[in-house]
């Protein structure tokens, strides 16, 4: 996952791009590693369900006795257009990135309809019944997109002869990319906007009278916003701690270090951060913490402005001071 | 009332937006409509027996958004909760099955949704098959307009059919304050409007909405005390027809069918209908499916043309047709709700008045 932070400071609530993605891999199972495996080599094939439809792309269940289905039926990659609807803004992913439409396309020997693209200049091209044909794919490699489109079957195909089938195709990758624009809250807004300023704002539920910080939509307790202004200093102490020996993807420090969780002196609610300044063995719990910034030019709206907590040499707190707060 | 009677007996919206300042874990938008809920019915947070939400995790970008909109409850002491990641609609069918249990006699069941965090159209591709069809991210209005079209050239309905729904819908938004789209619109000068993606156009096509709403149920003498009409819920079914969209006749839906008769039992007569419908020709395949007459009113309040704020807007649909009897205007309503592509999964709530 990765964030980048926004500039604009004003009195709206903070946003920013937050773009998100994963390449999910799936296992096949046996129908669909031999639909796919024949995909690699350009070939397409349906299932027969239990009332004798054929099915594509197949399916593992029969949609109405969900009998599990095995009798693969090899099928043209020519067929007829059921249905279709223009795409006049084709978005990422898709599988053709000028104007396109969507279409229902009953393969010659199928029964039901696959849903894929169609490749025209304009939906003037387009009418329901019209025939149609595959585009494979330059280098197929056993999965759906593999099927690049389908294209008007009124010209001469090109050359893309079916081959033997190659080494079975049991997983495929599924990539998820999502964008979003993720805002915060405007009690959160005030906080970060104070973080930009070098101060930390909390603010207090007007019910339980608890300061959070970050300060909240709704008290987790009572339900309500959090009100008012508390400024807090940026010192307090370790309330509990871990010390993270496993290295892991995306970690910015060498292990051993610290993560901790600090209660600001006035805080009743402690935040995550890191504690750096001295052996990861010698921290504890009921440690006296203060935050090192880094240098005023890098602040911006995060609390990445605070680098990390350093012991601040005071006496350990007490025990009872902040048994509330684990 | 015996004990196993349940109603709705509050029903709360925030407003239909296309855009709100709030958070995607929806506290903003719950926060008020809690307590509106809360003061109108008389009752504390302490005295729900169960909670019971239904949002997104794919609408808000973020994992377990659902457990940040738990603050918006003050959930201390803990409470009973519970959640889906579907329409709350279905999370009002959760929540009447555990009071039917015994376990508790009050629930509350919220949804909600900032559908205009990320792309709503491709976000929704992430309910196709992930194997053959979510790779080429099918996108909401196109598969929409693959069924549009089915039913056009099938002679099941017109495009003048849909600008009919459209123009209905808006003008009886304008009795709802919380409506997103509402006004007075000519069926001519919507045809004469271009394709949005043919054959759809702009009207065909529910608005993209941020949203939240909440209802509580309660059963037998709660339901008496906390209400003076409450909407009792005589029947309450959901059904699904094949993920597999080629393989179904896109222009008929026999899960509502077979939810809506189910859940009426034989008895007829409906004097309002709240269905969910996020595109124009949906609303006549569901008013086929459920074979209603000209009496029927359907979506009094403009129904998700006006306003989809999704993951709520099949609870508000209920929310609506439950008003409808706490006011005293309808004796038997019957809200709907649908999930997944193209009418896929369906929800009939039948609700009426004690002396209907």
């Amino acid at each position: 996952m990765t964030a980048t932070s926004s500039a604009s400071i004003g009195s709206a609530p903070l946003r920013a791009p937050l773009d998100i993605g994963f390449d999910y891999t799936r296992s096949l199972g046996p129908l669909l590693s031999e639909f796919m495996t024949g995909l690699a080599a350009r070939r397409i094939h349906g299932v027969r369900g239990s009332d004798g439809r054929v099915h594509v792309p197949p399916v593992e269940y029969d949609p109405v006795t969900a009998e599990a289905l095995t009798e693969l039926v090899p099928v043209a990659a020519e067929g007829t257009v059921l249905s279709w609807a223009w795409n006049p803004e084709p978005l990422d992913g898709q599988p053709l990135s000028s104007p396109f439409a969507w279409i229902f396309v009953r393969l010659d020997g199928a029964d039901t309809a696959m849903l894929h693209a169609l490749r025209v200049e304009s939906s003037e091209q387009v009418r329901t019944g019209m025939r149609v044909r595959v585009c494979w794919a330059e280098r197929p490699v056993g999965h759906i997109t593999d099927i690049a489109c389908f294209e008007p079957a009124n010209g001469p195909a090109s050359e893309q002869p079916a081959a033997e089938p190659g080494e079975p195709v049991t997983m495929m990758t599924a990539p998820v990319h999502l964008r979003y624009q993720h805002s915060v809250s405007a009690e959160e807004s005030r906080y970060l906007r104070g973080l930009a300023e070098g101060r930390l704002l909390g603010q207090r539920c007007p019910v339980c009278g608890k300061v959070y910080i970050p300060p909240r939509g709704a008290c987790p307790t009572d339900g309500v916003p959090t009100e008012g202004e508390v400024e807090l200093p940026d010192r307090g102490v370790i309330t509990t701690f871990c010390i993270v020996n496993v290295p892991f993807l995306g970690q910015r420090i060498t292990p051993p270090y610290v993560a901790a969780y600090v209660l600001l002196d006035g805080a009743d609610i402690a935040f995550l951060h890191l504690v750096l300044g001295c052996d990861a063995e010698d921290v504890r719990m009921g440690m006296r913490v203060k935050a090192a910034w880094r240098p005023r030019e890098e602040w911006d709206t995060t609390l990445r402005n605070i680098d990390h907590f350093e012991p601040s040499g005071e006496p350990d707190a007490p025990f009872d001071s902040y048994a509330q707060h684990l | 009332m015996p004990g196993q009677d349940i109603a709705v007996v509050g029903f709360a919206q925030s407003p239909n937006v296309r855009s709100s300042e709030a958070t995607t874990n929806g506290v903003e938008m719950l926060v008020p409509i809690f307590h509106e809920l809360l003061a109108s019915t008389g009752l504390s947070k302490e005295d729900i027996g169960f909670w019971c939400s239904g949002s997104s995790d794919y609408l808000a970008g973020r994992a377990f958004s659902f457990i940040a909109a738990v603050d918006a409850i003050g959930a201390f002491p803990p409470i009973n909760e519970s959640h889906v990641e579907a329409d709350a609609a279905w999370a009002l069918y959760e929540a009447w099955v555990k009071i039917r249990t015994g376990e508790v006699d009050t629930a509350l069941v919220y949804g909600f949704g900032k559908s205009s965090a990320g792309q709503l159209r491709r976000v929704l591709a992430l309910q196709l098959d992930p194997y053959t069809v979510a790779p080429l991210w099918p996108d909401s209005v196109g598969v929409a307009g693959l069924q549009a079209r089915l039913g056009i050239e099938a002679g099941s309905w017109s495009e003048r059919e849909m600008a009919e729904v459209a123009a209905r819908s808006r003008a009886a938004a304008l009795d709802n304050p919380h409506a997103q789209l509402s006004g007075v619109v000519d069926v001519e000068q919507l045809l004469a409007a271009p394709y949005l993606a043919d054959p759809l156009r702009a009207h065909d096509c529910a608005p993209i909405t941020d949203g939240a709403s909440a209802i509580v149920l309660a059963s037998g003498e709660r339901a008496s005390q906390l209400c003076e009409r409450p909407a009792w819920i005589t029947g309450f079914e959901h059904r699904i027809d094949s993920a597999n969209l080629g393989a179904r006749d896109l222009t008929t839906s026999p899960s509502t069918s077979g939810a809506g008769r189910a859940a009426l039992n034989g008895k007829s007569g409906v004097d309002v209908a709240e269905l969910h419908a996020p595109f124009s020709h949906q609303e006549i395949v569901l008013r086929q499916a459920l074979q209603f007459g000209e009496q029927v009113r359907v979506n009094p309040s403009g129904g998700a043309l006006c306003g989809n704020p999704m993951f709520s807007a099949g609870l508000e649909r209920i929310g609506h047709a439950a008003s409808q009897v706490h006011s005293g205007s309808a004796g038997r309503v019957l809200a709907h709700a649908t999930s997944g592509p193209a009418l896929q999964q369906n929800l009939v709530c039948v609700m009426e008045g004690s002396d209907s």
